[in-house]
């Protein structure tokens, strides 16, 4: 049988599709296989309620179409977006210059994914993400100097300068990574969640809204990895207060969704392990937010798990070592004209909940922040030598003992040393 | 996955050469609590052994038939050294809420070698988690876990599984303290039964502390008898660290009598198991009863070997190590790994980088050949190191 080719039109008819309302279904916009029976109908890309996946409402309600937001919730998501696109735009321009290295993965265009549904965490609750890590540190509330200051390799960077762009950590802010290989952090997460059923169930420490929540972000090509199947079992197995939150933005790196998944629908995988399965329009930050709503008030609850499916869209490439020429001018433009932030800029004003110089003087309040951000990174020193040792083990006894017969770390010089065993 | 059932075989040897430092041949059995007590009652002072209270004395040799007899307090309980590691379970789960052992059938089917039987009754089906067959995921999220305040004992069913979990035990076992800036702490146990067994096939007759002796971060521990096997488990659940606890298809079902108090081992020390003057012969797990096999053999010749079971596979413990070199100046390492990037290749290189001045002869060291385990018996023998090797490799560095 002869390889289906996927050519730029047939990959693009769908996604045509999905702007114009009603989403077809993938496989009907291409001849590549007869079918034997008719594909069932995709879901619209209108927001669904969970409940509507439960009870099996094929329509959703026309409520769930337009989700709307207070003056205070609107600006707030306003904010925290322009945040994540200002700093990223600055890390794009520290890199150029010089001042962070390696791979540094960009989260522009995204940002309706990260603000939906982080915004709605109380600080107990706990974030896993992965390389693309810097927009989810500053949604659950990282300093943007604190990230900035680690990309730039500083000591007074959320981690001490050890762990980098890929690598973001903050434990007052619950934030477990940052995980450079994919699929790595998602076992992180269902460990986290098990964590808050424990405390619970055996400890006896209760919060007073329920269950701590575990977000996992990830994406698509994730969906492709053991460990992600792996723990959509047991996360449903043990009815973990987690939420598994899909960042479909097509492709990873340069390998698309389509070619490397014999089934691109990723939200149908949720209800095969028993859980519920939502696809969502990841452009929208009010329709991220209302699923995401329900999701972790399922969870806060102790009802389980959600498989949440945002699609969204990078607008840069995989990262800045990417040349980025394999996504067609048509795709990109098509998305970028569904920049979630211009989206939300126009609902508030449509709605009247703010004017436009408000917005403004939001966009340059960040601005000052981002600014502020740098000027600290730069000004910060870089780790001394002698950090090098320091948290290799949290009991530093784990160097062992020299032959002397005193423990090598009770040398006040042994952190000048190697770390040879 | 089959179930081996852990030979005895080594029993009648363990129970002839049995105890710290017990010259076995002129003492009796009895006396085998008497060195021990030397440990019992420092643990009796404090919590642990003098290191782990924080006081870091240098380290007192615990050598054969110390003076201690009059502080044992009890005459100790006999146990099979499965049950020890469930004791220590047992112990450190009652003392504290957030322990907690994820693993296959560790809950209602009681372990595959019984470490666990009876734990899921006595602590419920949350705290002894039966896990399904995803060493990666489950691994990961004794790592999640642990970042979130658990302390969660990891088991393998047969170390070998425990490839599955690479990932997760380099990346975020070993770095992610690193990498969090100190942010997290990881204090998970990593256990399970490897080595050489009775013909369980190449897959299940690995040696996985070769593998994950580079990963920076990771403490790595292996048990030999029944007194140290509870009392490294101990230790190994209060660490702060990431700890790798190598146990071995074959030692399960050693008896000995150990100590009624409670008791832990250090971490990162070695166990002088027989003193002596001409040869250091260093050790660990399976190969201890071997190399002590080989002893009785060698003192009928006349030889007199020092026999440490280094037991901190990582980090090792120079001390012990070096002054028994600074002794003998002669060293053999037996050991089970392959050939090719073992514990021993790396313990030679650190004797080497720290006391080439002492030796007097090349560092011999006996390891497993670079092969899959066979199945056939007599080529599963040829695989291990055999006494009558470690004899003949004593008689050739003492020349």
């Amino acid at each position: 049988m002869a390889a289906a080719s996927f050519t730029a039109a047939k990959f693009l008819a769908p996604v045509a599709a999905r702007s114009g309302g009603d989403r077809a279904p993938l496989h009907a916009s291409s001849s590549l296989w007869p079918r034997t029976k008719p594909a069932p109908r995709l879901r619209t890309r209108k927001a669904l309620a969970v409940s509507d996946v439960l009870s099996g409402n094929k329509a959703a309600p026309a409520a769930a179409a337009h989700p709307s937001a207070t003056r205070d919730e609107a600006l707030e998501l306003y904010e925290d977006m322009v945040l994540g696109r200002f700093f990223e735009d600055m890390c794009a321009q520290m890199y150029y210059r010089g001042k962070m290295f390696g791979f540094v993965h960009l989260y522009n265009g995204q940002e309706a994914v990260s603000t939906g549904f982080i915004k709605l965490l109380n600080q107990a609750d706990c974030v896993v993400s992965t390389y693309r890590d810097h927009v989810h540190a500053l949604s659950k509330g990282v300093p943007p100097r604190s990230v900035m200051a680690e990309l730039f390799g500083k000591a007074t960077g959320c981690c001490r300068g050890q762990g980098g762009s890929m690598h973001m950590f903050s434990a007052p802010h619950n934030l477990l990574g940052g995980f450079a290989f994919i699929g790595e952090g998602i076992p992180v997460a269902t460990g986290a969640a098990f964590a808050a059923k424990y405390r619970h169930e055996v400890l006896k420490e209760s919060g007073p809204d329920g269950l701590d929540v575990t977000l996992a972000f990830f994406g698509d090509g994730t969906c492709n990895n053991g460990q992600f199947f792996e723990c959509l079992n047991m996360a449903q197995l043990w009815k973990l207060p987690i939420v598994f939150v899909v960042e479909n933005n097509l492709w990873a790196i340069g390998m698309s969704h389509v070619r490397a998944t014999s089934d691109p629908e990723i939200w149908k995988k949720g209800p095969a392990f028993g859980m519920p399965g939502v696809h969502v329009d990841g452009m929208d930050v009010l329709k991220v937010r209302e699923v995401a709503k329900e999701a972790i008030e399922r969870a806060r609850r102790g009802e389980g798990p959600t498989l949440v499916e945002c699609e969204t869209y990078r607008f840069r490439g995989h990262s800045l070592a990417d040349p980025d020429e394999l996504r067609k001018p048509d795709e990109k433009s098509h998305y970028a004209a569904r920049d979630p932030i211009a989206a939300l800029k126009k609902y508030i004003i449509e709605q009247n909940l703010a004017t436009e110089s408000e917005l403004k003087s939001i966009e340059k309040k960040i601005d000052d922040v981002v600014e502020e951000a740098v000027e600290f990174a730069d000004a910060s020193p870089l780790p001394p030598r002698s950090q090098l040792l320091e948290n290799v083990f949290s009991d530093p006894k784990g160097f062992g003992i020299g032959s002397d017969g005193k423990y090598r770390c009770e040398d006040p010089l042994f952190t000048q040393g190697t770390a040879q065993v | 996955m089959p179930m081996a059932t852990a030979s005895s075989s080594l029993h009648g040897t363990a129970a002839a050469l049995h105890g710290v430092g017990a010259a076995a041949s002129s003492k009796p059995r009895s006396a085998a609590p008497v060195a021990r007590s030397v440990r019992v009652a420092a643990a009796a002072r404090g919590s642990g052994s003098a290191r782990a209270r924080g006081g870091m004395v240098a380290r007192a040799a615990v050598a054969a038939n110390a003076v201690a007899a009059a502080e044992s307090k009890s005459g100790g309980h006999e146990l099979l050294l499965f049950e020890a590691l469930r004791e220590a379970l047992i112990e450190e789960m009652k003392a504290d809420p957030t322990v907690c052992v994820f693993g296959e059938d560790v809950g209602h089917y009681g372990g595959s070698y019984k470490v666990t039987k009876g734990l899921a009754e006595m602590f419920g089906d949350l705290r002894v988690l039966d896990t399904p067959i995803a060493e990666n995921s489950f691994t990961g999220m004794g790592v999640g876990a642990a970042m979130k305040g658990l302390r969660p004992i990891v088991e393998g069913m047969n170390m070998g599984f425990l490839l599955l979990a690479y990932n997760q035990i380099s990346n975020n076992c070993g770095m992610l303290h690193y990498t969090s800036g100190g942010q997290f702490k990881i204090p998970i146990v990593i256990r399970g039964p490897g080595g050489v067994g009775r013909q369980l096939g190449a897959e299940h007759s690995q040696r996985l502390e070769s593998y994950f002796q580079s990963i920076p971060g990771l403490q790595m521990v292996a048990c030999s008898t029944p007194y140290n096997a509870k009392g490294l488990m101990k230790a190994a659940i209060r660490s702060e660290n990431p700890v790798v606890l190598f146990e071995h298809v074959l030692l399960y079902n050693l008896k000995e009598k150990i100590p009624d108090e409670e008791y832990i081992c250090c971490l990162e020390e070695a166990e002088m198991v027989r003193p002596g003057e001409h040869v250091t012969i260093l050790t660990y797990s399976r190969m201890r009863y071997h190399v002590m096999q080989a002893a009785k053999t060698l003192v009928n010749k006349g030889y007199d070997p020092e026999v440490i079971d280094i037991r901190s596979l990582k980090p090792f413990d120079l001390h012990t190590i070096g002054n028994s070199i600074k002794k003998t100046h002669r060293v053999l390492i037996v050991e089970e790994c392959m050939r090719t990037g073992g514990i021993g290749a790396s313990l030679r290189s650190s004797i080497i980088d720290n006391f080439w001045d002492y030796l007097d002869a090349p560092i011999m060291c006996l390891s497993s050949q670079d092969v899959p385990t066979p199945y056939a018996a007599p080529l599963e023998d040829a695989t291990v190191v055999q006494p009558a090797q470690i004899v003949a490799a004593v008689e050739q560095i003492c020349q």
